[in-house]
Formats: structure tokens, sequence, C-alpha cells
């Protein structure tokens, strides 16, 4: 390769919102259930429904626009997107095209390259669509309605990425934000956030773009940083060969790592963009954007610099413990009933992602209760039981939510301090392993770990073992 | 006289005298049907049925006092864009000729709880797309003042029904004056509310930004009445608008001293029929001699309501009938091969020649290029228009106005040059863009003996002024009744 080129992306993320009814009736948006039993006139498109807007969209997309900088369109409206297709029971989508809600923010985001913005040119609010299930044994295709109307937002980016780590680090980003504002949880793999990738290619110094292609169906993270890849240097090459690119929307096929194209700009639809005349132009006011940046709740990057400050936890820890909305309530609700996040930072860092990583879980699933945490970080603290006894407590809480104190009493798992019980138990392991004593007064130091093993052992792991380490000492230099 | 010949209030007062039962009174409304719609089919659907059991609940509610409405217990006919829960619903379309809808539009549900009783569904121009009412799938209805005639459209179904005598009253809906072009044509008064003043859930889409229900009856009371039943806020209804001020009745004052009414001159030259000129211009003179002021002047850019109309309307109704695929519900062609054969054939099949060339027209002021210079000018031609009105109102109260520039053509006429019926609807369209009210009511006969509307415009909200002009108008003329309803009463 002769030339030197760079990459220029820009997202198209949809996001699906957390509110419990539809964006425009009141059918539940709860995921699954019968085909169709989510539905009622409005979203199935029956003659003569209407829509009416859900508000909590509006403050969703507002939260949202709030947090990545944007400005808050004060008159905005939606429009029509003219097309036919079965899963959209109008055969036409209501979005918003001339106003949206959002435009003009922007992002902050860190890559070992450094910190870069990436602006953001608007988020739109819009209605998701019916699901088509083809029956392969009827030679027919049905209609499920129940996601159709759902609420999205769509949020569109500068073409201010330069590669896949910028992506994903903007991604990162944007669903950290949004799951701390609780307006969804941002699931790539369950589609409740989807990512379309507008991608060219320049030389390296160049002012003009190149023809970009938009990516469809990328899933996972894994797979829009290959799509990436696949598609810069697919570019690439056409270009090396004197070819030129054409502007298309390709599918991504992650099984097989390459795309294909889906339909050319030729091709493309003429969406008859107009105001859609069922709804009211959304007014919003400087009291209504105040409110909802007042219920606010603290970002990712603010709560990280806290723990940095207020409970003294390393970037590295506090970025882990940041890293999901649900790890920080749990820090933060453990660490307000024991007072010690040190403690509850480190069997969160440790042992819970062990176990996530152990059982395939997702970073957002943490089957205990903080108050089960916070009683665990206790009974150790506080040496009760010995740190052999807490991971296997702690694992016992992580797998089945159990309250450490009961289950600690119901296995007898305290930790003996009483010295005349343990001194019987190593006098008993000191006559029973001569062998063990004869080599540690030979000068084999070595033996006595296993004969604090044995007692241990005896004990069931629940004596202190500094006391067995003491005692043993103490008798072996006796029987001298 | 019979019971059909009463107003709805005069049955409605009847029957809360006991003096006639529901019961009666929706058998009576039966016979007529019966004996008039093999001359005019005003009808789609009959439920006689459904409109009995109705009618003895609705008794037994009055009986129990639970019902004080002065319409409860008034058989009535409803328009058949509107849906009616387990009533076939078709809007005159082969496309939803086999459509029952679940669930009931708000305004019917309002009359329902009125006391309604529901005949029927009477027939309309195919979706409310026409002026005659000869583009219904289901054949055009006929004149009840002479049947080689056509009642006007696209409620002429409706219109039809009222003058015929085979309901009290009906509900219409006028997106570019189909409330009360037919009402003129019919001998009928019919209003188109104020947009925003009657809810639009369960009126199956024309001109969205246009669309109104209305009441259409003998008389001004009527309208009133029934105006009062239906004009409320709807949360189903984003558009809808709270009023405090639906006390219409209260407006029938017969009292028009001082009111100011203006005689837009554009409206009365080239293509005015000289006999409907004269008709409206001695209804000009009966209110002066009331009492009233009235002005000439003019109104401004007249001629730019018909483009912009069906720029807006078509536009709109390319998108809501979109819907209409043949996979959801509604027709379906039988014989298809893949997705958008099928699109085609059933579309193609399913709607009649006037209904797509609207959609044609729709879509192409809508697509990429055109946009700006269609549907674009033609929102901002409506917003100027809207400022023509508010510089009218400031001088007047109401405006007076033909309600057609003809009286009723015969059957047959108008298809031909669909140009020349649009144009048909020159008085009329000015008021859908700028969301006034409006009322239509007679004001006389052309030498033909067919009757002649005139129509009260008021600004926004202002039902209540052009209620009492045409409720005092209404007192120095006595209702004239069809020869069809004459003649059947024997």
């Amino acid at each position: 390769m002769s030339k030197q080129y760079e990459t220029v992306i820009g997202l198209e993320v949809h996001v699906e919102l957390a509110t419990k009814t539809k964006i425009f009736c009141s059918c539940t948006t709860v995921f699954g259930g019968t085909p169709n039993t989510h539905t009622c006139p409005v979203c199935t498109a029956l003659p003569g429904s209407l829509p009416v807007l859900n508000k909590q969209v509006v403050e969703y997309a507002m939260a949202v626009g709030l947090a990545t900088n944007c400005e808050i369109t004060p008159y905005s409206k939606f429009d029509r997107k003219n097309y036919f297709y079965p899963d959209n029971p109008q055969n036409y989508q209501i979005s918003q095209l001339y106003l949206p809600i959002c435009r003009n923010g922007g992002v902050e985001i860190e890559t070992e390259g450094g910190k870069k913005v990436v602006g953001i040119h608007e988020i739109h609010m819009e209605e998701d669509a019916g699901k088509l299930i083809h029956d392969e044994w009827e030679n027919a295709s049905l209609v499920d309605f129940n996601r159709s109307g759902v609420p999205l937002i769509e949020i569109v980016s500068e073409p201010d990425m330069r590669s896949a780590e910028e992506v994903i680090a903007y991604l990162d980003k944007l669903r950290l934000i949004i799951q701390y504002l609780g307006a969804s949880d941002c699931k790539l793999e369950e589609g409740s956030m989807r990512a379309d990738v507008n991608l060219s290619i320049r030389e390296q110094g160049a002012k003009e773009y190149g023809t970009r292609t938009e990516m469809k169906n990328l899933n996972s993270f894994k797979a829009i940083a290959r799509a990436i890849e696949g598609e810069r240097v697919r570019q690439i090459e056409l270009l090396e060969e004197g070819k030129s690119v054409t502007q298309e929307t390709r599918r991504w096929d992650d099984n097989k790592e390459s795309s294909y194209a889906m339909r050319s700009k030729e091709d493309a639809q003429d969406y008859r963009y107009f105001p859609e005349p069922d709804l009211a132009p959304i007014a919003i006011s400087p009291e209504w954007i105040a409110a909802v940046k007042a219920r606010q709740p603290e970002l990712r990057t603010e709560k990280l610099e806290r723990y940095k400050t207020e409970y003294d936890i390393p970037e590295y820890d506090a970025k882990i413990l940041t890293g999901t909305k649900k790890m920080a309530e749990v820090f933060e609700a453990a660490t307000a009933i024991c007072k010690k996040p040190k403690k509850v930072s480190n069997w969160l860092m440790v042992e819970t992602l062990r176990l996530q990583k152990e059982r395939n879980l997702d970073a957002e699933q943490i089957p205990f209760s903080p108050e089960n945490l916070a009683k665990l970080v206790d009974l150790a603290d506080e040496g009760t039981i010995n740190s052999t006894v807490a991971k296997e407590v702690f694992e016992q809480m992580f797998d089945q939510n159990v309250d450490p104190e009961s289950y600690v009493a119901e296995h007898g798992l305290k930790t003996v301090h009483d010295e005349g019980e343990l001194r019987s138990i190593v006098e008993e392991v000191l006559a029973n392993n001569p062998e063990s004593v004869t080599d540690y007064k030979n000068g084999k130091e070595k033996a006595i770990g296993f004969l604090v093993g044995q007692t241990m052992k005896a004990m069931k792991g629940k004596a202190n073992p500094g006391m067995v380490n003491q005692l043993l000492k103490e008798l072996l230099a006796e029987s001298n | 006289m019979s019971i059909t010949a009463l107003s709805a209030l005069a049955l409605g007062k009847k029957i809360k005298a006991r003096e006639i039962s529901v019961t009666e009174a929706t058998q009576a409304a039966f016979t007529r049907i019966k004996a008039a719609e093999p001359q005019i089919n005003s009808f789609v659907t009959l439920d006689e049925e459904g409109a009995l059991k109705q009618a003895k609940a609705v008794q037994d509610k009055i009986d129990r006092g639970e019902l004080d409405s002065p319409l409860a217990g008034v058989p009535v006919a409803i328009k058949d864009n509107m849906c009616t829960a387990g009533i076939l619903t078709t809007c005159s379309s082969k496309i939803l000729s086999d459509f029952t809808p679940p669930y009931t539009a708000t305004a019917v549900e309002q009359l329902q709880n009125a006391g309604a009783v529901i005949l029927g569904k009477t027939n309309m121009d195919e979706f409310a797309m026409g002026s005659t009412t000869e583009t219904s799938y289901f054949g055009e209805t006929k004149n009840p003042w002479n049947t080689a005639h056509v009642p006007g459209g696209s409620s002429g179904g409706s219109c039809a029904a009222v003058a015929a005598e085979e309901c009290f009253y009906t509900l219409g809906s006028d997106t570019g004056g189909s409330i009360r072009q037919p009402s003129a044509f019919c001998g009928v008064t019919g209003i188109k509310p104020t947009y925003g003043s009657v809810s639009r859930y369960g009126l199956i889409a024309y001109g969205s930004s246009l669309d109104q229900i209305g009441p259409i009856a003998k008389d001004v009371s009527d309208c009133a009445a029934i105006l009062e039943v239906i004009c409320a806020h709807d949360s189903k209804d984003s558009t809808s608008v709270l009023r405090e001020d639906t006390d219409f009745t209260s407006a029938l004052t017969g009292e028009v001293k001082g009111m100011k009414i203006g005689i837009p001159t554009d409206y009365f030259g080239a293509g005015l029929q000289p006999e409907i000129k004269e008709a409206v211009l001695a209804a000009a003179k009966t209110l002066e001699n009331q009492g009233a002021i009235v002005e000439e002047f003019e109104l401004g850019l007249v001629d730019y309501a018909i483009p912009a109309y069906y720029t807006i309307a078509s536009a709109e109704a390319s998108s809501n009938l979109a819907r209409f695929d043949g996979i959801k519900y509604g027709y379906r062609s039988e014989d298809y091969e893949g997705l958008h054969d099928m699109y085609k054939k059933s579309r193609s099949e399913g709607f009649g020649a006037e209904v797509k060339r609207r959609i044609m027209l729709g879509s192409f002021v809508l697509s990429s290029g055109y946009y700006d210079a269609y549907y674009l000018k033609a929102l901002r031609t409506k917003a100027l228009i809207k400022q023509e009105f508010d510089k009218a109102f400031r001088m007047f109260d109401v405006i007076l106005a033909p309600a057609a520039p003809t009286t009723a053509p015969k059957l047959g006429e108008s298809l031909r040059d669909p140009i020349h019926m649009y144009l048909g609807d020159i008085y009329t369209i000015a008021v859908n863009l700028a969301g006034l009210p409006a009322i239509s009511l007679p004001c006389g006969k052309d030498k033909a003996g067919l009757p002649i509307g005139m129509q009260l415009f008021g600004d926004v909200f202002c039902e209540k002024k052009i209620l009492r002009a045409a409720y005092a108008y209404e007192q120095a003329r006595s209702y004239e009744r069809s020869p069809l309803a004459r003649e059947l009463e024997g």
C-alpha cells in the first residue's frame, strides 16, 4: 500500500427506551408475550386510530440530549416517513426529520490515543416496527405487532471517529450515560441498542470525505470492530485498484465475517417525509428542561471522580466499579451500610468479577443484595470468619443470595478463638504426626505449614490461623 | 304529521313525555328507510336488529331516569367513515367492504352515551373523496328532491337520509365541504365545527389536518343540540381542543341586532349560478331587516384555496390510505405472486379511480424534488388564507356566502371532468384550510325546484355567532320538506 489512508466513521445508534408503555398508545412494552397480545387499534394501525405521544418518551429523549450536551429544540415536530413493509402497520413510520428534539451535542471519549470529542448531530424520537416471522411449513409470513410502537431514539453522530477503538469508546460512553439515566438498558445483543456504521476512506490529509457505505446488523461490540476492519480493508482495496466505492447499505454477516450490499443509493426509497398531522408540535419550555435536568442522576464521569476523592479508590478500580450502573449501585448501597468502601470494592473487583465470568453472567448481573455483601464484609473484617470461610460464604451468597450471618451460624463456621479448645486439637495433631514434629525439630521449618494445614482441617477451616500458628510454635518449643 | 317528519329535538321531547316510545321512533325510521332506499340508496349498512335492541335499552334507561339528554332515544345514522364496533364500516370502498371495527369512534360513542339509537351507516364518496356520492363502491345515492340529481358529497348519504326523513339526524364529516355542500343540495342544515372541536378518533382519515366531524339535521336547533353532545375534549385525539363554551343552544336567541355580517364579493363573481346569488343576497337582506349590519368586502386569495386544498388533502391522503394494503384487514387480491404483487393488486383492485387519482397526486407532491414547490407552498398558502380570514374577522362577526356555485348537478355529469368537480368546492374549502366553523342551511330553491344553500362562517371557536345568525334567519323561513319525504308520507 503506497498511500496513507484515514478511516472516517459516523454512527447512527438506535436505543429502545425503558418506558412502561408504547410511544403512541398505552400498550405495554414488556418484551415477548404471545404474538399480537400487546397491541391495540393504534399500534396495529386500525382505520381511524390516532397516536397520542407518551410524555415519558420526550423526557427520556431530553435527558439523553442534556447528558450528551445537546441543544433541546424548543419547538419540535414529528414527521411521517412513508414506506411499505408488512412489519410497519401504517406503512409509514412516525419519526422526526425536520425538527428533531435534540441537536448539536457531543461526548468526550478516551482511547489510547488520548481524549477527543465525538459530535452528536441530532437525537430524534421514533417508533419501532413489528416483527415478521417466516413460516417455512406454510410458505407464509406472519406479523407480530407486539414491538410495533415501542419507543426509540436515534442518536446520529458527526463523522468524527477514525478507528474501531474510537467507535467502541463512543458506544460505551453512550451506553453508560443512557443506562445511568435509566432511559434504556442498552443491550446490543438483545437489540435494545443498535448501531449502524457509516464508513468512508480518504487519503491522509484530504479535506473532502470519501463515498460512504452504511453497515447494518451489528449485534455486538466484537461484530462492530470486525465489520469496521472488514469495510476499511474492502474500501481501501477498491481505491487501490482504481475503482470507486459505491454509496450503498451493506449487511454484515458476523459468521462469515463479511458484508454484502443490500441496496444502493440509486434504488434508495423516496420516503416522502411530511409533518405528522395527527400530532401537535412539542413545545419545550426552559422550565421543563430545568425540571428534567434537576432530576438527572449522577452520571458515570462524576461518579468516577467522587469515588476517587470520597472513598479514596484508585482510578482503575473506580472505572470498574462505575462500569455498569448496577455495580455502582451495589457498591454504594453496601458501603453505606458497612462504611468500608475499600473492602466492598475488593469483593466486587475480585470475587464478583471472577464468579460473573465463571457463571457466564453479564456485567449487570449481580445476584446478591448489597445488604448481604455488607454483612459479609463485616463478618470477615471483625474476624468472625476467616478469609477462607469468607470466600466460601461469598460463593453461596453469589449463587443463592444467602444471608451470610445466618449461613455462618447454621453451618457453625465462626472462627474458634477459644484457646483451650484449640490447644487440645493442636496437641492431637502433634501426637498424630510425629514425623512432621521430628522434621521440624531437625530444622525443616516448612513442616509447620503441614501441621497448620492439618489443624485447620481438623477444625474444618474455622480456626483463627494466627492463633493456630502461635500455639503450634509454643507447643513444639515446649516438647523440646 | 308523521313521526319521521319531526325534528330531532321535537322527537326527543315526545319521547321524554312518553308520547312516543324509542322503539316506535326506531320502527318508524325503518319503515321509511325501507320505502325510500330503493329510490335513493343513502345507506350502506342497516342494523335493524341492533337498533331495536338499543331502542329497548335506551327506553329502559329513560324510564329509570338515567338519561336526560334532549336527544335521548332519537335514532341517528352515521356516515360510513366512522368506526362502529360490530357494525361494518366501509368508507364506501371495496378495500374495506368487509371491515368490521372492534371499536367505536369517540363522537359516535358520545351520541350513544346520550341515548342515540344507531340505525345504520350512510353512503358516501369513497374515502370521502368526491362531491357527488357517485364514487361509492356501493352505488350512488340520489337526491330526495329529484332522484335524477346527485345529493352532493361526500356526506351525500347522510344528507339524503335526513332529507328523506329516514332518520332524525346524522353525523357527517367535512374535509373540504363534505357536510355543507350536500346539506345545501339536499335542503338540510349541517355544521363543520372549528378544527379540533370534535374528536377524530375513529374517523377514518382522509386529510387529517382538515377532517372534522359535524351534525346534519333538519334545522339549526337540532344541529346546536347535537354539537353540544359531540364537542368535547378527547385524550385519544392529540388535535382535540378543550373548550368551555359548548352551550351552543344558548346562542339561539333569534336576535342579530348590531351583528356585523360580511359579504365577500369574490364569492359572488363569475361561475355562480344567478339564482343562488339572488337567494343568498336575499338572505342577507332578511338578516339586515332583523337588525344586522351587512357589508361587502374583498376576502382575497380565493383562487388559491382549491390548489392548496387538493395539494394538502391529497398529500395526507396518500399517506393515510397506505395502511390499506391487503395484509391486516380489508380486501386482498385473490391472485398474486409475492409481497409487492399483493400490495399492487390489492390496492389496484380495492380502490376506485378518484381515490387512486388523489393518492397519485399526493404521492407526487410529497416526492423528493417536488416537496418544496408543491406541498410546502400549499402549507404557506394555507397560512396566508388564515391571515385573510383573521383580517376579515376583525371587521365582521360572521361571513355570509353561497355553499356551492350551482345546485345539485344531474347524476353522471360530474365525474367526467374532475377538475370541474374540484372547482365546485370553491366556497367551502377555505374554511377547512383556516380551521374555521361554518354552517350550511337552506335559503331557497332554483327554477328546477332544487334547494339552494347558504353558508355562515365564523372565526375559530365562534360557533355561537354563526348559530345565532343562522337561527335568526331560519325563523324567517320554515323548513321545507323534500318531495320524496312528502310523497312517502302519502
